[in-house]
């Protein structure tokens, strides 16, 4: 993956495309994510029903693949759709999921100059 | 001469329907409106104009001097002063949507705002076409409410999720979806309440002597 795929799936966004988590339709928590990092932060943060509520909805995927543009992550969320997971495992699987990410994204090797 | 001020009483009948009783021309009551620049006098013609045109705004000035036992002439005269003072605002239809075939939900947001930023919130929502009616609240939070339609759930969240959520200021969001309707009316100078008082016992509106 080069350089420029990563720093792109790792920026801030503006706050018009940030994640905003809702607990049902139109019952926004207060809690938005600006950037992948952040994302995770957030996971271990919100309410649980604002988890079930997204994850169910297809909006994290969408928003991984749309916004951050990071395909390989949005199939592996959308993976986790199958279990059909709730409460503190959905949350915990949730963070293992993007923090493993997480953590490939930022352990590449950056490029060297020959 | 000195004019009186006459308060009107209103209450429910026997089957918890309100009732009241029209008001009658030529008594001496009146409410007033300020203005800006000048002080305009409502007298109980002008309000049973008011109170004609709310129930059909269709109806001709000769139908409603014949109606209210005046000439048709004054009947024009005093709309058209009450449409330059702003009184009447405008006229417009109200139409069923549902039998118009156009298939939406209506939803109450209550926005939890920064009280810095909640004005520009609310300018911004006022200028949305799915938003319907804006307000602020007073309350221990800064609150402002809006009435929003949308085509369904699904448009009603995406709005909310993209054009609300991310406004400078908002907090958070709590949004009422409404199921049955019991009742919508039009404010009606009738029951202004600055000019009527619920007393409990009694059944029709009263005149104050």
């Amino acid at each position: 993956m080069s350089a420029d795929t990563v720093s792109k799936i790792l920026r801030t966004v503006s706050r018009e495309k940030a994640f905003y988590f809702f607990t049902s339709i139109g019952n926004y928590t207060g809690e938005s994510a600006s950037s992948l990092k952040e994302f995770m932060g957030k996971i271990n943060e919100v309410n649980l029903k604002s988890l079930e509520f997204h994850l169910y909805r297809g909006d994290f995927e969408k928003w991984i693949s749309e916004v951050l543009q990071d395909e390989e992550l949005a199939v592996e969320v959308r993976k986790l759709q199958k279990f059909n997971l709730t409460g503190d495992a959905l949350r915990n699987q949730l963070y293992v999921t993007v923090s493993r990410r997480l953590k490939r994204l930022t352990s590449q090797p950056s490029p060297t100059r020959i | 001469m000195t004019r009186k001020q006459r308060n009107f009483y209103i209450f429910p009948t026997k089957n918890n329907k309100f009732k009241h009783q029209s008001l009658d021309i030529g008594r001496e009551a009146e409410i007033t409106v300020k203005l800006k620049n000048n002080t305009l006098i409502l007298d109980i013609t002008d309000l049973k104009i008011l109170e004609a045109l709310q129930e059909d705004a269709k109806q001709t000035y000769m139908a409603i001097g014949k109606h209210l036992g005046i000439a048709h002439s004054t009947v024009y005269d005093r709309i058209k002063r009450m449409e330059q003072n702003g009184i009447i605002k405008k006229y417009t239809a109200l139409i069923d949507a549902e039998k118009a075939g156009t298939k939406s939900i209506t939803a109450i947001m209550t926005i939890y705002t920064d009280p810095k930023e909640s004005e520009k919130v609310a300018e911004t929502l006022g200028s949305a076409p799915q938003v319907l009616e804006v307000y602020t609240s007073l309350s221990e939070e800064l609150q402002i409410i809006a009435k929003v339609v949308a085509q369904n759930q699904e448009s009603l969240h995406d709005f909310i999720a993209n054009s609300v959520a991310p406004l400078p200021g908002v907090l958070r969001i709590r949004t009422s979806i409404l199921t049955k309707k019991f009742k919508e009316t039009q404010f009606s100078i009738i029951n202004d309440p600055k000019r009527l008082t619920f007393i409990k016992g009694t059944h029709n509106i009263k005149e104050e002597k």
